[in-house]
């Protein structure tokens, strides 16, 4: 029985570092290539989770949901980066930080005068309302493997992206030194704009997942975009790779943490004290793991030295 | 005569204009009949408190805390803490206060500093959500819906009680001007200048032979601390604490409380917090959703005048020369 548990909350950790993924990718190549820091990406997930489960509802087909609603919510983010960010790239980070912390603010209201104050609950689409068995007598749902599936997905098709393409190798260029990129006449302008477009696309992807999961709620950006951001300090910034790894550590560092953690303290100190002190340290946890990081990698685990 | 023409006199004015209001407020809320302000205004002086602490390591030493709203949670929850054991002696709860702050900013400050620019950022915000989700995760302190303190703290003289709104604003008044003092002194000390070079060019201060480190950590750990205090007194307007206060968006407030007033500004912070407050009650009255207002105010005070108020008012005098 305990191996069924512990594969299924590896399964869960996957799932939530693959949804990690989808947000600190975005993140970590916005700051990457224009070095900005962008607090209000949570938000375009929490956006991508509201329209999509609006879609979902009034149409009844979550594919539709994904194909519309992850388009739309990259073009408000395109419209914000033209309206508002691409003034602030070469600001500096307090500047940032400040003007995407109001756009927070601005979202975070606008939701709750677009949409009931209390959030949006989601069905799962039926087709994937079931569960399948695995090994051990697991039952595991069948929408957390295709979330696990589609971010694998994603995830290869960042990689060659990155790797394989013209776009990426200018991201990349980007990402080493901006200044070269565009003395050797590159569009920036329009580089920037794309990565951004691409970035926010992500997150959207990640809210509409989510939202059956979660449900859609205003402020659902702000509790996973500072998880986010400790998977991109992790992985080192900038770095796609790096964030993947990153992203599948935190998430099952999270999970199992919240399941095993009172386990594995009962074997160094009383149960009844381990039990008590478990859920205060799991919820820490992963912010222990960074620190740890940090303090024998300051750049991350992947993080290139310029910076 | 004071001439509005040169930048210090006009900063003078403002400070005496700020400070004057907040010395007055409460007579003129018992004027008005309007008691409710005098806690209003006990608010953003303590707000104003924790703005002066950030504007030491943000405005003068450069350091992007994202995580400060924490020093306020400190103060709170010992306070809250100490009064759910029926200890209410206000100088055992501040002593411990000022030690729990000491030691969390002594041990953070350590880890925060070892890294830069956007890391630095990310992690101070990290750590304070960190302690935010402890505070939930513990149910004998009330979890996210908080602790409610019953007893105020005993000042252990008949002469001044927090139970007074009067005495109980005094008592913040003078704590701020005091902060504002020591600030000052601080910043114009050889610490001080240290601080400011370190921030302009920190290489050239390190071959200088000066050891940056220690010193941004002193500043950081002292600014932990003057905002602990805040945090204690607090706790004693509110009578309640709940995790809320150390949520990141709280120091996202205070730091734009700090950039609004003008960074590395004397005055700064305590008109940023006025201007913050007097803004979002405003904001506040035209709609229900204020932030839709407050939000794009925000970005355009970043995008047309980073320099704040203190900006502001050196720009007025280019356009008389």
């Amino acid at each position: 029985m305990e191996w069924a548990l512990l594969i299924e909350q590896i399964l869960n950790g996957i799932q939530f570092g693959v949804l990690l993924f989808l947000l600190a990718a975005g993140l970590t190549l916005t700051f990457g290539i224009m070095d900005l820091v962008n607090l209000a990406h949570g938000t375009m997930y929490m956006l991508g989770a509201f329209i999509g489960a609006t879609i979902f509802l009034w149409t009844g087909s979550f594919i539709l949901a994904l194909l519309l609603a992850v388009p739309i919510v990259a073009g408000i983010g395109i419209l914000t980066e033209i309206t508002t960010l691409r003034t602030l790239y070469q600001r500096h980070h307090l500047d940032q930080v400040l003007a995407t912390f109001g756009l927070i603010l601005f979202f975070n209201e606008l939701v709750q005068v677009v949409w009931p104050l209390d959030g949006l609950t989601v069905p799962f689409p039926k087709y994937l309302d079931s569960t399948v068995p695995l090994m051990f007598g697991i039952e595991y749902s069948v929408y957390r493997l295709m979330i696990i599936g589609s971010g694998l997905i994603v995830a290869v098709g960042m990689w060659a992206l990155v790797t394989k393409t013209r776009l990426g190798m200018l991201i990349r260029a980007g990402a080493t030194d901006r200044t070269m990129i565009y003395a050797l006449g590159t569009n920036i302008r329009l580089l920037f704009t794309l990565v951004f477009g691409i970035g926010t696309a992500l997150g959207a992807l990640a809210g509409v997942l989510m939202a059956p999961i979660l449900g859609a709620n205003s402020g659902m950006g702000e509790q996973i975009i500072i998880i986010a951001f400790v998977v991109i300090v992790i992985g080192g910034i900038g770095s796609v790779r790096g964030c993947f790894i990153a992203a599948l550590i935190t998430g099952l560092i999270d999970s199992l943490g919240r399941s095993f953690l009172d386990v594995i303290l009962a074997l160094f100190i009383p149960v009844n004290a381990a039990e008590a002190a478990a859920p205060a340290i799991s919820s820490m946890l992963i912010y222990i793991f960074m620190t740890l990081i940090l303090f024998f990698k300051p750049q991350g685990l992947f993080g290139s030295q310029t910076q | 005569m004071l001439s509005l023409d040169n930048l210090q006199n006009r900063r003078k004015v403002l400070g005496v204009l700020v400070i004057g209001l907040c010395a007055l407020a409460p007579v003129a809320a018992n004027l008005l009949d309007e008691p409710y302000y005098i806690n209003l205004f006990a608010r953003l002086m303590i707000w104003a408190i924790a703005a002066i602490s950030l504007n030491l390591i943000l405005g003068y030493g450069g350091m992007i805390s994202f995580g400060h709203s924490l020093y306020l949670g400190i103060g709170a929850y010992t306070v809250g803490i100490f009064a759910y054991y029926d200890i209410n002696n206000f100088y055992i709860q501040l002593v411990a206060a000022l030690m729990a702050g000491f030691c969390v900013a002594l041990v953070f400050g350590s880890i925060c500093l070892r890294t830069r620019g956007v890391y630095f950022i990310m992690i101070t915000m990290a750590l304070t959500q960190m302690i935010y989700f402890l505070s939930i995760s513990i149910e004998e302190f009330g979890s996210d819906d908080g602790l409610i303190i019953y007893v105020r703290s005993e000042l252990g003289t008949d002469l001044i009680s927090f139970d007074n709104p009067i005495h109980r604003y005094y008592v913040i008044f003078l704590v701020m001007i005091a902060c504002l003092y020591f600030s000052h002194r601080l910043i114009h000390s050889r610490f001080g200048y240290v601080i400011r070079a370190a921030k302009s060019n920190e290489t050239r201060m390190e071959v200088l032979g000066y050891p940056t480190f220690r010193y941004r950590l002193a500043c950081f750990v002292i600014a932990g601390v003057m905002c602990t205090v805040a945090g204690v007194l607090s706790a004693n307007v509110e009578k309640f604490v709940s995790p809320d206060i150390m949520h990141w968006t709280r120091s996202g407030e205070l730091i734009f409380m700090v950039v609004l007033g003008g960074m590395a500004s004397m005055m700064g912070p305590i008109t940023g917090a006025l201007v913050f407050w007097l803004l979002s009650e405003f904001f506040a009255r035209i709609t229900e959703h204020w932030h839709l207002i407050f939000g794009p105010f925000l970005i355009l005070v970043v995008l047309l005048s980073p320099r704040g108020i203190d900006g502001l008012l050196a720009l007025k005098r280019s356009a008389n020369d």
